[in-house]
């Protein structure tokens, strides 16, 4: 069942490349049907399961000589970012839908294309389209749903793996399929920021398999398998070399989260990506890094975690207040995006730390944070996915992510305003959101542990809040220097319902919780091993 | 059991050998009984050729031979199914479809092989030494074989280093079996303990320096790059791919010998040689020179395993890693191929729009010399990482790991012109294109069966 759920989205990728002469409007709606499936299945996998402990577990012998396997299963920990990622991705293909013009390769062209039907300001930069490049857009428009759906089935898999090799596996493959998205489908500068992007997050992967390795040569017998892994904890009391294997590993995620100072390949890729790749970059692959804290880093070294929680907490709270300064420091719309997400991810691996520092004294604070960790990944997956959406709306209509270059479009996209305040609220912690659930979780289980910590990243919010407001007076208030379109049917129908989600999860958060705190409150007992 | 049942029940161990000779001697006659212009029978000669040894590797039993001159082990074996598979996809990605010589270039890659073959199974200093030969000359040919100004001066600068390093071999040979007191492997695994040190340091170095030739690594790499750049592509994929699956063994088998620090120097040369070879790598702008350093920095990789020859996972991990590099780079090669007025990185603009699955093929290759999973290359770098960490060289381990990201760079740079568009794109050629597409998917097969294979090669360790 679980396998049907990672591998049918690339079963359909195959299927769609495959297949001779089909329309665009026809890949779309493949896509679309494709991943509404898969969310069905996935609301299946969470119905059906009874925790705790892990569900729909399927084990098989893959490369037996380094005792790794298929092994893979969900829990508490990582369904809910099953989840987002099914929603997300259905998400980003009804956005697709509306496109009618996919521009082809490297983004040269984008630009000028749009620059006919759009009054954004003149750009430099773009060549003239060439010629034969409408014979040629159903390959553009294929290529980038099987794209997708490759991108969907290798999310899934990082998720629900529970062997190391398979993990990085998966984890280096979406680096490889996020790659392709940037580097075929991006802005003027996209190859540079692809390869940006590209070359750092496998430098951490790297780095991660070192650590792995490390884990694997530990354990006695020799394995793989994240179960037993965690069971054994093979490093317990192997000072530098435990601390050794921990740097590799966290140094390897903290790439992929991105935490400071790691984070200097997230904003170029962000602003180059096209709008879904963004959605699908800051919603789920940035939780590939911090979903690898909670079910590798703290549950298999919990003795050299809870040493070095300080560092993890330093880290997280300058993520918090770095990611927040530049964003509001940031002119171009979709950078401030993307260095919020550095900001909430920060609030993630604050959680993380001080869970570490607290797991000795404090349980109930600890399965707090630990909870509020899980529930921030979510909440930022559908929060961040919708507000990158909007931002390739703004895209869509403007040619540019440039906040001076807009202003007062809430008279003449009324829908588009609401959207994005309500998004932008949400962001930022309103209460009634799932983002407030989570934070405050987030810092009520950190206080006891780490008072300073959590009162300084408590500043975070403040200057969130800032941030947003100011962006949101620029774009939709004043006096109207552009009149836009508003948002057309698929794209309401692909941003609003992540709104919703989180509205529901802000309102009524206790079925989520309710899955997240059994396996928070198991992750607490092997940390304080 | 008697001298003559010995002697039959070696043939019979040696028959792909065998098989593999005798083809090439049938299809040399039977080629120059052919019309010039239809010689594809020779060709089919040589597939069947090439089954049959498959057959008979599976099949087949192991041991020593001749007086344990020859070992017909796990690797062994591994090795001729390597490189046996190598030669019928070359023959599947070479089209000579009437070129009046065709026979003598099956002929010569049959016999390049078998002396592939030979270096990896040879248990004996003299007869690596006859193996080198064997490897080389048909290679020297072969490079030169379009008789073209380039072609020449590759096939003059290969021979004279294959020349000099061949000389400095036999030296090496002479002095080890001297001291040593016998050639083969047993006896020298008993007597060089007891031998003056210096000379053995010395003769063993010099036969070294043959087989850094064959694979391609540091310091005997200087030809790699211009006979690539100068030969055919499905020449320039052929000296890349099949001499070094054979040499790469073959120093496993010397650095198992005592009483040297053998892993040390091989893990420095392994350094030097993906170092090297990245860094070379870096900004070339021709396809080939830009693939010529890629398989030197990968012979960097593999020699990781040869300095981890102490962990139980090393063989198979360096068999494993053989296997998938030798597909994965004539998968690229046969992109190349597919395209010879394509030389630099910019003639690669609009492959993705015009040639899509060609272009999947491209980045599965490439990506797979990266060592992206899931291809197999991926399993052979798992595995030889946590072989050479279990040997206690973490460095080496963390050398390679910084060598990896950096080849990003320079195999991205290939794949950034391929997914740009473009108004023209030449017509790829029919057969290379069939190649690539068999080893792309090969490529990741391997990485997916790695269990198997890995279970496969384990006795050997």
């Amino acid at each position: 069942m679980l396998s049907i759920v990672v591998f049918l989205p690339v079963a359909v990728a195959v299927a769609l490349l495959a297949v001779p002469r089909v329309s665009d409007a026809v890949v779309r709606w493949l896509w679309v049907a494709a991943s509404a499936v898969e969310l069905v299945l996935v609301v299946v996998l969470w119905v059906g399961y009874d925790g705790p402990g892990y569900g729909y577990e399927v084990n098989r012998r893959w490369i037996p000589s380094v005792s790794s396997g298929y092994h893979i299963g969900v829990d508490g920990l990582s369904l809910p970012l099953v989840a987002v990622t099914a929603v997300l991705f259905l998400a980003c293909a009804v956005y697709a839908l509306g496109r009618t013009e996919r521009p082809p390769a490297s983004g040269l062209t984008s630009t000028e294309a749009r620059r006919g039907t759009s009054p954004g300001p003149p750009r430099a930069g773009g060549k003239t389209p060439g010629t034969g490049r409408e014979a040629r857009q159903s390959n553009t428009a294929r290529s980038f749903a099987a794209l997708f759906l490759f991108l969907e089935t290798v999310c899934m898999g990082v998720f629900v793996s529970l062997d190391l090799v398979l993990f990085f596996v998966f984890f280096d493959l979406s680096i490889v399929g996020m790659y392709f998205v940037i580097a075929g489908w991006g802005h003027r500068n996209a190859a540079r920021a692809a390869l940006q992007f590209f070359l750092y997050t496998f430098l951490g992967s790297l780095a991660l398999l070192l650590g792995f390795i490390g884990l694997y040569l530990a354990a006695e017998p020799h394995t793989f398998d994240i179960v037993a892994l965690t069971e054994q904890n093979p490093l317990q009391g192997k000072g530098t070399v435990a601390t050794l294997v921990l740097v590799a590993i966290v140094v390897g995620l903290a790439i992929k989260t991105p935490t400071v100072p790691f984070h200097t390949w997230l904003p170029p890729a962000h602003t180059e990506a096209p709008a879904e790749g963004s959605a699908i970059l800051a919603g789920v692959l940035l939780k590939l890094g911090t979903y690898g804290f909670v079910r590798i880093a703290m549950p298999m070294l919990p003795g050299t975690w809870r040493d070095w929680a300080v560092a993890i907490i330093v880290v997280g709270v300058v993520s918090v207040l770095y990611g927040a300064l530049v964003a509001l420091a940031q002119r171009d719309f979709k950078r401030m995006i993307a260095y919020t997400s550095v900001n909430h991810m920060g609030y993630v691996i604050l959680a993380v730390g001080a869970a570490g520092l607290l797991s000795t004294s404090d349980d109930q604070a600890h399965d707090l944070a630990v909870t509020g960790a899980v529930t921030q990944m979510v909440s930022h997956g559908l929060i961040t996915g919708a507000l990158f959406l909007l931002a390739g709306v703004l895209w869509e209509r403007g040619g540019t992510y440039d906040l001076d270059a807009y202003g007062g479009i809430a008279a003449s996209a009324p829908r588009f305003a609401g959207l994005t305040a309500v998004a932008a609220f949400a962001s930022l912690g309103l209460p009634g959101f799932s983002g407030f659930i989570a934070e405050f979780q987030i810092f009520t289980g950190a206080l006891p542990g780490a008072p300073v910590a959590t009162a300084l990243a408590f500043l975070g919010i403040l200057v969130t809040a800032a941030l947003f407001l100011r962006a949101f007076q620029r774009l939709f208030l004043g006096e109207p220097a552009t009149s836009v379109g508003d948002l057309t049917v698929t794209e309401t129908l692909s941003i609003a319902p992540l709104m919703v989600l989180a509205v529901v999860l802000g309102l009524f958060p206790r079925f989520l919780l309710d899955l997240v705190e059994p396996a928070a409150r198991v992750l607490g007992t092997l940390v304080s091993r | 059991m008697n001298s003559e049942m010995s002697m039959a029940a070696d043939l019979g161990r040696l028959l792909p050998e065998i098989i593999l000779a005798c083809t090439a001697v049938v299809g040399l006659l039977f080629g120059s009984f052919l019309p010039r212009r239809t010689q594809w029978p020779v060709r089919v000669l040589a597939a069947a050729g090439c089954v049959a040894g498959l057959v008979w590797t599976v099949v087949g039993g192991t041991g020593t031979v001749f007086a344990q001159t020859y070992t017909v082990d796990t690797a062994t074996n591994a090795i001729r199914v390597a490189v046996l598979g190598s030669v019928l996809l070359v023959l599947v990605m070479t089209r000579l479809g009437g070129h009046a010589r065709e026979t003598e270039f099956v002929i010569l890659l049959l016999l390049a092989a078998l002396g592939a073959i030979l270096l990896a199974g040879a248990n004996d200093l003299v007869l690596l030494a006859a193996a080198y030969l064997l490897a080389s000359v048909p290679l020297y040919a072969l490079t030169g074989f379009a008789k073209d100004g380039p072609g020449t001066e590759a096939t003059l600068k290969f021979y004279l280093l294959g020349a000099l390093l061949g000389t400095t071999m036999l030296f090496g040979v002479m002095l080890v079996s001297g001291v040593g007191r016998g050639s083969d492997y047993p006896t020298l695994h008993h007597t060089l303990p007891g031998a003056p040190l210096a000379a053995v340091a010395v003769g063993a170095v010099a036969v070294l320096a043959g087989l850094v030739f064959k694979a391609g690594a540091v310091p005997g790499h200087f030809w790699v790059p211009d006979v690539t750049e100068g030969t055919q592509p499905a020449v320039g994929a052929i000296v890349t791919t099949i001499p070094k699956l054979g040499a790469v063994v073959a120093v496993y088998r010397l650095a198992t010998l005592p009483p040297l620090n053998w892993p040390l120097l091989i893990a420095v040369l392994a350094a030097a040689t993906m170092t090297l070879g990245n860094l070379a790598a870096f900004f070339q702008r021709d396809v080939r020179r830009l693939l010529a350093y890629s398989t030197i920095s990968q012979v960097g990789y593999l020699l990781m395993a040869v300095a981890a020859a102490g962990a139980s996972l090393a063989l198979p991990s360096l068999l494993l890693y053989l296997a998938a590099y030798a597909v994965t780079n004539l998968g690229a090669f046969a992109v190349v191929c597919a395209l010879p007025r394509a030389r630099t990185l910019d003639d690669y603009a609009g492959l993705r729009a015009h040639r899509p699955w060609l272009a999947v093929c491209l980045a599965v290759c490439l990506l797979g010399l990266v060592g992206t999973p899931p291809t197999g290359v991926f399993a052979g770098k798992l595995t030889i990482f946590t072989a050479t960490f279990d040997a206690g060289l973490g460095w080496l381990v963390v050398v390679a790991a910084v060598n990896t990201v950096a080849s990003v760079f320079y195999y991205l740079r290939w794949l950034v012109p391929a997914l740009r568009t473009s108004d023209e794109f030449p017509r790829p050629d029919r057969a290379a294109s069939v190649a690539a597409y068999l080893a792309a998917p090969a490529s990741v097969a391997v990485g997916v069966l790695a269990g198997p294979i890995l279970a496969l090669m384990a006795p050997a360790g």
